[in-house]
């Protein structure tokens, strides 16, 4: 089949010419060698399907980054028909260094002078054909975000697909040879762009003086987060309930009685392992799609980079950037997208770091169980110092780990990021990172969810002839084995087989501990309130919010960063850091006390 | 007489003498237009001793006071 690369320096708008030229239909590629996530897609042109591949932005053939060695491996081991180069049309003075170096390898091109409609604007001229003869290569005016220009790209990759029928392998000597482009750059720049004399102060301009002010920028900041956190969490909490709410009717109106009459283990197979483990794979999807189409726009906006920029100061020290504390604050609504959005950033030891401190952010299902025990535990006037204190736990055990972690993840890249001016999103393509993002997440932790739960069911249920989590089932059995490391916590055996359960989804504790002490939930707080006094019951809240994150964390942290080993380190190192914070507050709380 | 990037005050300018960078970060910044030669002008500072604003050219970029140290640029209008 033919095939045609996108290529480009990042924020030169691949992605939007790659959505507008493929439509819906693109799929994660694989490619041997190459470990992160091609987007490709199989379009028709003229009368031969072509195969596109979007490649990541990158800035140098020659550079060192993780990008630009994906980039080079690709062309290295993959023969293509073309390469379709996209370039910022306003920065065509640097920018066309890239096609000045894919020339070398001798592969037909196509130059997509992409962002004409700002070019324009910014009264830069850009002389094509003279561009055109230089590189021996097509140039056309474009605006992917608008449209413009993209019926002639078509026509003109049917007419160059055509030209060029075989697959080419790139020359292999030009990946070696750096060759000194900067004099001929700066030449072929000054003989083809025409820059007006002076710019006119932008819109950007007067928007950074107030975003960007030193003492109103890290407010404002705060501000849109919370604004961002209502918007994705006021209209996703709903949804997620609503999914939730239609689960339970499914089961107790339709497969319920289907499965009446079924042995009891097979029956309780069904409905509380796979059909409850389905149900937690999908209640996170309305979640996923709100966070994806709303961080869409933040990002189209330009806004994320300029949030790196007000809370660098604070990350650097940690070793993270300020688009990891973007991530870990949206994270206090639930940490599976959070995780999931950690995409924005390319450097994987980055990545890295920042998914092991998402999972301490308290969301809004740890925050039910905590509401619920604080409420039956805690005189009135205190509650609300025991909840504001584990907020702060959040953090404290967020930086924390950021810190210790710091070195082992250290990020090579330094911080150099664009500031692109601002933009209003493309409402079109909104709906393309969400759709994306959720389809992932079915077919890359889905699987593990559901096993996951499965694995719960069977501890809790085995033997099947016993009481529901039971100190006879092999939960039991494990608390028991358990106890003498839960002990020195304040935290007894039923407590801790409940915090086996919580490691499905946070938000069932209640009802498990509901279950263990086999009470109506009503009567759930009297339970816990004479069975635990305060220094137990903050300890086992300690606990709870530090350890081990659910499943669907776990999964999508395993998902994302393809790496076994990461995922166990947020499952083992959460979980030994509550431990200690458990305990060391335990035994201090119980002594002076 | 050339001063380290990251000590040119917001809203002064200047052209890049050298960067004493190693390769990797020297071709990072090439590909963001940071050359000798090339004209360089501050914007802002984040408060905190945070990252500075830089204009090039057309583009804005954000950069840490510790990798602009390693540009020398020669103040200038
Ligand atoms: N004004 C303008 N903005 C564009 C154009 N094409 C893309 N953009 C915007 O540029 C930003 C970066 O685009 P994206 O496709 O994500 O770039 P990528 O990083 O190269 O994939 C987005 O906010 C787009 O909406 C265009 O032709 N004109």
């Amino acid at each position: 089949m033919k095939r045609i690369v996108v290529l480009g320096m990042p924020n030169t708008g691949k992605s939007t010419l790659f959505n507008r030229l493929t439509g819906a239909g693109a799929h994660v590629g694989n490619w041997p060698g190459v470990t992160v996530d091609l987007l490709a897609a199989k379009i028709l042109l003229g009368d031969a399907m072509v195969e596109v591949i979007d490649l990541p932005g990158f800035y140098n053939l020659h550079g060192f980054s993780e990008d630009e060695a994906v980039v080079r491996h690709f062309l290295e081991t993959q023969p293509v028909n073309l390469l379709l180069i996209v370039l910022n049309s306003s920065q065509l003075d640097r920018q066309l260094a890239l096609p000045l170096q894919l020339r070398e390898l001798g592969i037909p091109m196509c130059l997509l002078l992409n962002m004409s409609d700002e070019a324009n604007k910014l009264g830069i001229r850009i002389d094509v054909p003279k561009l055109e003869a230089a590189l021996q290569a097509p140039a056309i005016p474009l605006a992917a975000k608008y449209g413009t220009g993209i019926e002639k790209v078509r026509s003109e990759l049917i007419r160059l697909l055509y030209e060029h029928p075989k697959l080419t392998q790139a020359n292999d000597a030009a990946f070696n040879q750096d060759m000194q482009i900067e004099l001929e750059l700066d030449d072929l720049a000054h003989r083809v762009v025409t820059n007006p004399i002076t710019l006119p102060v932008s819109a950007t301009d007067r928007l950074d003086r107030v975003l960007l002010h030193p003492w109103l920028g890290l407010p404002i900041f705060f501000l849109m987060m919370f604004l961002l956190f209502q918007a994705i969490y006021g209209l996703g909490i709903p949804l997620q309930d609503g999914m939730g709410w239609l689960f339970d009717h499914l089961k107790s109106r339709w497969l319920e009685p289907a499965v009446a009459a079924w042995p009891g283990p097979l029956k309780s197979l069904v409905l509380e392992g796979l059909f409850d483990g389905l149900g937690t794979v999908l209640t996170f999807l309305p979640i996923i799609a709100m966070f994806f189409l709303l961080i869409a726009i933040v990002e189209d906006s330009g806004y994320l980079s300029r949030a790196a920029f007000l809370t660098d100061a604070l990350m650097s020290r940690l070793g993270l950037d300020g688009r990891a504390f973007v991530m870990q604050l949206l994270g206090f609504g639930c940490n599976v997208p959070a995780i999931m959005g950690t995409r924005i950033m390319r450097s994987p030891a980055l990545r890295t770091l920042t998914m092991l401190i998402i999972p301490f952010s308290l969301c809004s299902a740890r925050l039910q169980v905590i509401l619920f025990v604080v409420a039956a535990t805690f005189p009135a006037r205190a509650a609300p110092i025991a909840l504001f204190s584990l907020y702060l736990a959040s953090f404290v055990m967020a930086f924390l780990t950021a810190f210790i972690w710091r070195k082992r993840y250290r990020n090579h890249e330094p911080l150099l990021l664009e500031l692109p001016s601002y933009r209003l999103p493309t409402w079109r393509f909104l709906g393309f990172e969400a759709w994306r993002a959720t389809r992932q997440f079915i077919a890359g932790a889905g699987g593990f969810i559901i096993l996951g739960v499965l694995m719960v069911w069977f501890l809790t249920h085995f033997p099947f002839n016993v009481a529901v989590a039971g100190p006879q089932t092999m939960a039991g059995w494990i608390a028991r084995g358990l106890g003498p490391i839960f002990e020195p916590l304040g935290i007894d055996n039923m407590l801790s087989t409940a915090l086996l359960f919580g490691f499905i989804a946070k938000e069932i504790v209640i009802g498990a501990l509901a279950v263990i002490f086999s009470v109506g939930p009503n009567d759930l707080s009297g339970v816990l309130a004479q069975r635990l006094n305060w220094v137990q019951a903050y300890s086992f809240l300690l606990f709870t919010l530090i350890y081990t994150p659910c499943l669907s964390t776990i999964a999508v942290i395993k998902q994302e960063s393809k790496s076994r080993k990461t995922a166990a380190i947020a499952v083992l190192w959460p979980l030994s850091l509550a431990w200690l914070t458990s305990f060391a507050f335990y035994q201090v709380a119980r002594h002076l006390l | 007489m050339s001063i380290p990037l990251n000590q040119l005050a917001p809203d002064a300018s200047g052209t890049i003498e050298s960067i004493q960078a190693g390769q990797e970060l020297r071709r990072r910044l090439a590909g963001l237009g940071l050359r000798s030669g090339i004209r360089v002008q501050v914007i802002r500072q984040s408060p905190l001793n945070g990252p500075m604003q830089i204009r090039v050219g057309h583009t804005d970029l954000i950069m840490r006071a510790a990798d602009a140290a390693h540009i020398e640029v020669c103040p200038g209008p």
